[in-house]
């Protein structure tokens, strides 16, 4: 009971951030999808249900980068390889939307997607058992990838694996991932990946209402997802991880096993990617071992860069903004798409090291007394590796 | 194929013969008096069916001396000017490039307009008249190596000529190595005719253990039941006995051949790891921008090599230097504007390098187009060392394993010999101490990242040799070099050194079970796992600089 009060004093202490990115979530969402279904195409206001897809995805990427956040931002535990919880979540999502096209594929086999039929299985591999029920590929969604954070991260930070080298195996995990999603006899589809999606749970995925309602459930599990990641962090055990970021050997003293923390809160940040991944795939249709390339991963990172780490919100507004710089310089010019983004990495290390929230934040301070003697903010702090 | 080439043969030789009709009556007359010259003159106009006994003739009458001629003619380089019908070699090099010269003497000859050369036609049956013609001249009258190599040619092609050339040769040969190429060819010979069985079983003992793949052929098809099928269980039993030991040797060659490639790769991971070792290991400094510094090293090959087409073969030993000035610059270039204001932060440094190496991946993609581009291998690379008919080392695997240990001992040496190796040490070991010291930090840091990276930009060089010149290369590298340097413990030059050699060998002597990937796949997972149980690598750095 007296836990519940907290929660609910914590609520409403953190209430200003966690209301405003709400509303303006829900705002944004309601809008678009208002001016999609109502609305004709005619209108200026009219929102394409191209745009609706594009902002899902946009909504997907907030999610990854909000779950590199919570243990980057807040743990000091920089992951290379989080494209591989995000894409193994998105397979496991893929797997379920495969079966349900079922004799509708070009060879018409009822039980083997196409790419089986053209390499000549006679059955299903085991892993695939069980993919054709909605509630099993939800379920392995969240298992596969937490188990393999539980594993990895227990090895990892049970044997104190921290700081550059956590950050490199974690990317070589990402790496031999990709080499083995890329092999034909992995049972993935290799190089093609999954794709020709028909329908999700008996809705037809081309159909303009099933986009909406795809966008909106990702809006909405964002919401959630980042309400429980600030009430997480507002709470002591919050604290406790920021202690470790700050001084782990410090936090060790004092008695709390940091390497629980580390592993739980791994586990925790690599379940909001695998989320992030299944949703990701019903909407862009298709997911292919190049989600595993390291450089997924590292691109991840820097949303969290320019958007500023350890204040959650940071990280979906950074997200959301390098993606949409990519979408349109991508198609305006696309060879200088890479060199923006290489000299945003060198500019925002350099020059905006608390990202656009650190800025924000810096504006707000001046604002309000003029002078900022030692913020003593504690999601500030310099994170050291 | 064979057909056009026939077709396109009949087509030349009567318009060649057409054009030289007027001239060659006079031509004949003024060299009638020997007659090695009037041969080589009908070479030009004879035809298909004259050509294999015009060969065996100019045999006859100039041994030795016509085996440039018959060289060149069977590698249809052999061609003649149309005015004097003189005949010349015509060689198209590397980079395109025509040099005419003399057929005896080798002489670059000058002034020939090359356009107007007409070639001696050869079609396949004269190609295996020249073969034999050859190897029986090389038999005969060549070096000790010419004829042993001339014998073991006849291995594969034991008719009766062949046959009546061996026997002839065998009568008086002096040396051992072409002796015994002999009498296994003869041993050969015995057991596909019908002979007693004494002498099959001396014949079978001739060949126990011998690696030749004519040898083994001959074996395997008289044990398999479809083959020729030995009856005589003595002579067969003989035959299992003499197989079995061919299998052990060309097990153990090929296990030689897997630890060659092993050692082949270990050697290029070295060379891609050994910079990173520097500036990651010694210096602490993350730079994801390494594998770029590699590229841009391969680049300045292929960019040298279009300054120079005409000394390809030189070309490698001034790309060594460029490189190294290339990468080395760019390298202190990053270090003096970026890395300097990230110091004492690694993730952050991570970071920026990485944008780094986007921007300089993407550049590379600008200006030299985002396809392969070709880097040629100078002479003196390419070709292999056989060491017998079942081993043979490439040359160019051979050079780089040697050139990526140079560089390592060359490296070794700046770091403990060289002032610079010594600052270097301090300012790795304890930053403000040396700075109360009197070295320059800033100085120091900038030399050695230029140093890491020059030594990458030369492990381009070498690795230009052996892959795809392309901007992804240093992608391709950069995992693999950095589980080198943390898999060997960091900071470590040996560690480095033992760490590549150690993953090369283990990923080729698994690749056999596993297939490629998989076995690069499950070297990754086992380092993944080694860091677990020694996060600092093999070799940890003890003391208070590990802190």
């Amino acid at each position: 009971m007296s836990q519940l009060a907290s929660i609910w004093g914590e609520l409403r202490r953190g209430s200003n951030t966690i209301t405003l990115f709400v509303v303006v979530l829900f705002a944004a969402t309601v809008l678009a999808s208002l001016s999609n279904l109502l609305l004709p195409e005619s209108s200026a206001l009219h929102v394409s249900t191209y745009t609706i897809t594009l902002l899902g995805k946009y909504l997907c990427y907030a999610m990854l980068a909000l779950a590199v956040d919570v243990i980057w931002g807040y743990c000091g535990i920089l992951s290379l390889g989080h494209g591989a919880f995000f894409a193994l979540g998105g397979y496991a999502m893929g797997m379920y939307l495969m079966r349900q096209i079922g004799d509708r594929g070009v060879y018409g086999n009822p039980d083997l997607p196409d790419f089986m039929v053209f390499l000549n299985w006679d059955s299903l591999p085991w892993y695939w058992f069980g993919m054709d029920q909605f509630w099993f590929a939800m379920l392995m969604v969240g298992l596969v990838p937490g188990l393999l954070a539980l594993v990895f991260g227990w090895l990892a930070f049970r044997s104190r694996v921290t700081g550059v080298y956590l950050s490199i195996i974690t990317q070589a995990l990402t790496y031999a991932l990709m080499l083995a999603f890329f092999r034909n006899e992995m049972g993935f589809g290799g190089n093609n990946g999954l794709t020709d999606f028909k329908e999700i749970a008996g809705f037809d995925l081309s159909a303009d209402n099933t986009r909406i309602g795809l966008f909106v459930i990702t809006a909405m599990v964002l919401g959630v997802v980042f309400v429980t990641s600030q009430l997480i962090m507002r709470s002591r055990l919050g604290r406790v991880l920021v202690s470790i970021r700050d001084s782990e050997a410090r936090a060790r003293f004092l008695g709390y096993r940091t390497d629980h923390f580390k592993v739980w809160l791994f586990v925790y940040s690599a379940l909001i990617a695998a989320l992030a991944g299944a949703l990701y795939v019903p909407q862009v249709g298709i997911i292919n071992p190049g989600e595993f390339s390291p450089v997924n991963s590292i691109e991840i990172v820097v949303w969290v860069a320019v958007g500023g780490r350890g204040t959650l919100y940071g990280a979906v507004v950074g997200a959301i903004l390098v993606s949409y710089a990519k979408t349109r310089f991508t198609s305006l010019v696309p060879e200088s798409w890479i060199f923006m983004l290489g000299a945003l990495f060198v500019f925002v290390t350099i020059f905006l090291p608390k990202g656009l929230a650190g800025l924000l934040k810096r504006r707000l301070q001046r604002d309000d007394n003029g002078d900022s003697n030692g913020s003593t903010e504690t999601t500030t702090g310099e994170a050291r590796a | 194929m064979r057909t056009l080439l026939l077709l396109i043969c009949c087509f030349v030789l009567p318009m060649a013969a057409a054009q030289q009709a007027p001239e060659s009556p006079q031509a004949s007359s003024s060299t009638n008096d020997t007659a090695l010259p009037s041969l080589l003159l009908e070479l030009t106009e004879a035809n298909f069916r004259r050509m294999p006994s015009l060969v065996t003739e100019i045999e006859e009458v100039g041994g030795r001396t016509v085996l440039p001629l018959l060289t060149a003619l069977q590698d249809g380089e052999l061609y003649y000017q149309p005015g004097n019908r003189e005949l010349v070699v015509r060689q198209e090099s590397g980079g395109g490039r025509i040099t005419v010269s003399d057929v005896f003497t080798g002489d670059v000859m000058d002034g020939i307009d090359t356009e107007s050369l007409e070639r001696v036609p050869i079609n396949n049956r004269l190609r295996a008249v020249l073969q034999a013609t050859i190897a029986r001249i090389l038999l005969f009258q060549g070096t000790d190596a010419e004829r042993e190599q001339a014998a073991r040619t006849m291995l594969s092609d034991l008719d009766e000529d062949n046959l009546a050339v061996l026997n002839e040769a065998i009568a008086n040969e002096q040396v051992a190595s072409v002796a015994d190429m002999i009498n296994v060819a003869l041993a050969m010979n015995v057991l596909v005719t019908d002979a007693p069985q004494p002498e099959r079983l001396a014949a079978v003992a001739t060949l126990h253990g011998n690696l030749q793949g004519p040898v083994r052929n001959l074996l395997r098809s008289f044990l398999d039941d479809l083959g020729r099928n030995e009856q005589d269980p003595e002579v067969r039993a003989a035959m299992v006995s003499a197989m079995a030991s061919i299998e052990r040797k060309v097990r153990f060659y090929q296990l030689m051949e897997q630890a060659f490639y092993g050692l082949s790769l270990g050697s290029v991971l070295l060379l891609a790891a050994i910079g990173l070792a520097v500036t990651f290991g010694v210096m602490g400094v993350i730079n994801m921008a390494h594998g770029e510094m590699l590229m841009l090293g391969a680049y300045t090959t292929y960019v040298v090599q279009l300054l120079m087409p005409e000394f390809i073969n030189y070309s490698l030993w001034v790309a060594i230097p460029a490189a190294f000035m290339v990468s080395g610059l760019v390298g202190m270039f990053i270090q003096r504007f970026v890395i300097r204001y990230l110091n004492g932060r690694p993730l952050e440094t991570l970071l920026a390098t990485f944008g780094i190496s986007l921007i300089l991946q993407q550049a590379v993609r600008t200006i030299f187009s985002p396809l392969n581009r070709r880097v040629v291998s100078p002479d003196w690379m390419s070709g292999a060392w056989d060491i017998n008919p079942v081993l043979s080392l490439t040359n160019n695997r051979l050079f780089i394993l040697l050139f990526s240990i140079i560089v390592f001992v060359i490296l070794l040496w700046i770091l403990k010999k060289t002032s610079l190796g010594l600052q270097v040490r301090a300012v790795s070991q304890n930053r403000d101490m040396a700075k109360a010291m009197g070295i320059r930090t800033d100085w120091v840091d900038a030399m050695t990242f230029g140093l890491g990276s020059g030594i990458a930009g030369i492990a381009g060089v070498a690795l230009s040799q052996l892959t795809n010149v392309g901007p992804n290369l240093g992608q391709d590298y950069i995992i693999d070099s950095f589980m080198v340097v943390v898999f060997g413990g960091v900071g470590n030059l040996w560690g480095t050194l033992v760490g590549a050699f150690s993953l090369g060998l283990a990923n080729k002597f698994m690749e056999p079970m596993t297939g490629a990937v998989l076995a690069k796949i499950i070297t990754l997972v086992f380092i993944i796992l080694f860091i677990q149980v020694r996060p600092k690598g093999l070799f940890p750095q003890k003391g208070r600089a590990a802190e």
